[in-house]
């Protein structure tokens, strides 16, 4: 990879609640190269969306406590649409439903200080490039049909070509077809200079397997484990990573025979989250040291790991299959 | 589009022949007889006068026919514009009374209703992001829109006309005027206009504003709003938007509160004897006049329905949504 395009050091935003802090976003640092397309994945609750909207916007909830996140300098959150962008997950009701599409890009750019005459022969070959045409800027969002308007919030949210790109779930509410549609339209999005990078949240590990260049898992509002796509999908050095990809289903397996399982558990309350290592209670592989907590360090070039076990072990075809038996019960499946 | 507004037209001819057999039919279920009561208002002291006198009266009122042909006549002659002989003000016909009692009432109806529409959005939408406004405006808005129009017209007329002596208190002028198109009979007009206005305006504002404020919160959760907040759009842009949006609700209440406002100007009429249609319908109830009852509804329904009808074709002009269901439904 080459130059460091985001920065996020040591990042903590907190929730304010009547009873309390919930600390969603716990101290994460990672960087995000230039070019780079990183998935962030976790289950609900872990923070990945706060992490997402601690880059973009604050709401009224949101307190920052300490750290920063820079963008080629640029303090975030800060430089909305011309530097950071986001895809929202509600893309099909992102756009005013009284006014005409292209109506509303205008008064957007126009706020920006742009000319909407000169950016529209840009703007109609990207609806193009994303298989729309023109005339949808004559149209009401409501004329168009739900793949249509994430497709047109896409070119919307790209146009100024922003440095970051956050796409928060944007497949979550598509069919199978489009959501491949849309993963690839992000890639392309890259590849042609729309967005320089790009940071994928989602659910989805296997989706995003397919268009990542790293993926940065998250639990409980701290960081799990970044690796490039393939090292982390084929080769995870975390107990937590490990036990999200084994619960995916697998193709040519007959759920009849074997049973799909997730991970036994739930995720800590993070207004009390406690101490040592957050995910100590559901990892089959916990010990003793755990209680302290283990730092997201460089294991292998590129591969950040938050596991005391991962640290020292360091051979991860033993863990994997420790960590498989201890899931099963020791039963033989 | 011609299917839309043809279904639109069969539901308001619909409307107006229900309302106008009603009208027919309520100041016939009245107990009294109001040709009794012309002739005891002659006080002919001959007992044989009278039964001529009340064939006579039977006939000039169409009451000597069975019911069902006074209702056929009813539309007959509502359809050439006749709307029959007031017996209040015998022989003078109803048009004719209400035609005299017509701009008043529209005077003050019309800019009560518009301008407290204007106002009340404009104040919510401005206490929708002011916190000091908003704790001012919500709770004020809470007690206007929850008087009754002629309370607060008897408070007005009792604090601003009798103890502050600044307005009068009925009529539409004073007597000692003849009406003229004078700098001071206009202005007489006026100070008798103000008070009236007032109290349908005031109730009328605090409900707009009220329903304004927690539209334009509602606008400013949505989606869009968040997206282009995210997208570092001006405020300005926002609130535009979220405003517009806000209107269309806005506009549905209004065609459901006019046949609500119409009534209040009708008992705030009564409250300080402005001499509009409220007036005249009391007036035709106390004297069993069915003639001018039947004119003075007949004008309200037709009022409210006319006033429905430019909504529903505001509506189709400024909601996109409105006007893809139609080409859907085509």
């Amino acid at each position: 990879m080459s130059a460091v395009s985001l920065q996020v050091d040591n990042l903590r935003v907190y929730y304010r609640t009547t009873r309390g802090d919930v600390k969603a976003l716990d101290g994460v640092t990672f960087e995000v190269a230039d070019r780079e397309i990183m998935g962030l994945a976790g289950e609900s609750g872990c923070g990945k969306s706060t992490l997402a909207k601690s880059l973009i916007r604050y709401d009224g909830r949101m307190r920052h406590v300490s750290g920063k996140a820079l963008l080629d300098g640029l303090s975030l959150p800060g430089g909305r649409y011309t530097k950071v962008s986001l895809i929202p997950q509600y893309a099909m009701s992102a756009m005013n439903p009284t006014v005409k599409i292209g109506r509303l890009i205008a008064d957007l750019v126009r706020a920006h200080g742009w000319s909407y005459r000169e950016l529209l022969p840009e703007l109609v070959r990207r609806l193009e490039l994303v298989g729309l045409s023109a005339d949808v800027l004559n149209n009401y969002p409501i004329e168009l049909s739900g793949g249509m308007k994430q497709r047109a919030v896409m070119v919307l949210s790209t146009l100024l070509n922003p440095s970051l790109l956050i796409a928060d779930e944007v497949t979550s509410a598509l069919d199978v077809t489009n959501q491949r549609a849309v993963a690839e339209t992000l890639v392309q999005f890259r590849d042609r200079g729309f967005v320089t990078s790009m940071i994928v949240v989602t659910h989805d590990i296997s989706l995003v397997y397919q268009i990542a260049d790293t993926i940065l898992v998250m639990y409980a509002g701290k960081l799990a484990e970044k690796a490039p796509a393939e090292v982390l999908v084929n080769a995870p050095k975390h107990p937590y990573t490990r036990l999200l990809i084994s619960s995916l289903p697998e193709v040519g397996v007959r759920h009849a025979t074997r049973k799909l399982t997730g991970i036994p558990g739930r995720p800590p309350h993070l207004l009390n989250p406690p101490t040592g290592c957050r995910f100590r209670d559901r990892c089959p592989l916990a010990y003793d040291r755990c209680a302290e907590e283990p730092p997201f360090t460089e294991v292998e070039p590129g591969h950040f790991v938050a596991c005391w076990k991962a640290m020292s072990e360091g051979s991860p075809g033993e863990n994997q299959e420790a960590c498989a038996a201890e899931r099963s019960g020791g039963t033989p499946w | 589009m011609h299917r839309y507004f043809g279904r639109k037209t069969l539901i308001y001819l619909l409307t107006f022949i229900v309302a106008v057999t009603l009208n027919w039919l309520i100041p016939r279920f009245m107990p009294g007889d109001p040709v009794l009561r012309m002739l005891t208002r002659t006080s002919v002291s001959n007992p044989e006068a009278i039964a001529p006198m009340r064939e006579y009266y039977e006939r000039v009122f169409g009451l000597d026919v069975p019911l069902w042909q006074q209702y056929v006549n009813y539309w007959v002659q509502l359809l050439k514009g006749n709307m029959g002989v007031s017996v209040w003000l015998f022989p003078t016909p109803v048009t004719e009374v209400i035609t005299r009692a017509v701009p008043y009432t529209l005077a003050l109806l019309i800019p009560a209703i518009l301008l407290s529409w204007i106002a009340g959005n404009k104040v919510g939408a401005l206490a929708a992001r002011r916190k000091w406004l908003d704790n001012t405006v919500l709770p004020v808005g809470y007690v206007l829109t929850a008087t009754p129009y002629m309370w607060l017209g008897i408070l007005l007329a009792w604090s601003l006309g009798i103890v502050g002596g600044i307005f009068p208190v009925a009529g539409g002028y004073s007597f000692e005027l003849r009406p003229e198109w004078s700098l001071a009979f206009v202005g007489n007009l006026f100070s008798h206009w103000f008070l009236p206005f007032l109290s349908l305006f005031l109730v009328a504002f605090g409900g707009w504003a009220i329903g304004m404020r927690n539209l334009i919160i509602y606008e400013l959760e949505a989606d869009y709003a968040n997206y282009l907040e995210t997208l570092g759009a001006p405020r300005s842009l926002i609130r535009r938007y979220a405003f517009r949006n806000a209107l269309l609700p806005q506009l549905t209440g209004l065609a459901l509160q006019l046949g609500v406002l119409v009534a209040g100007a009708l008992v705030t009429e009564i409250v300080f004897a402005y001499p509009g249609l409220g007036y005249l319908i009391l007036s035709a109830i106390q004297n069993q006049d069915f003639f001018l009852l039947q004119g003075t509804f007949l004008f309200v329904v037709i009022g409210v329905l006319l006033a429905n009808f430019v909504i529903d074709v505001i509506y189709v002009i400024v909601d996109p949504r409105v006007r893809v269901g139609m080409q859907g439904a085509s």
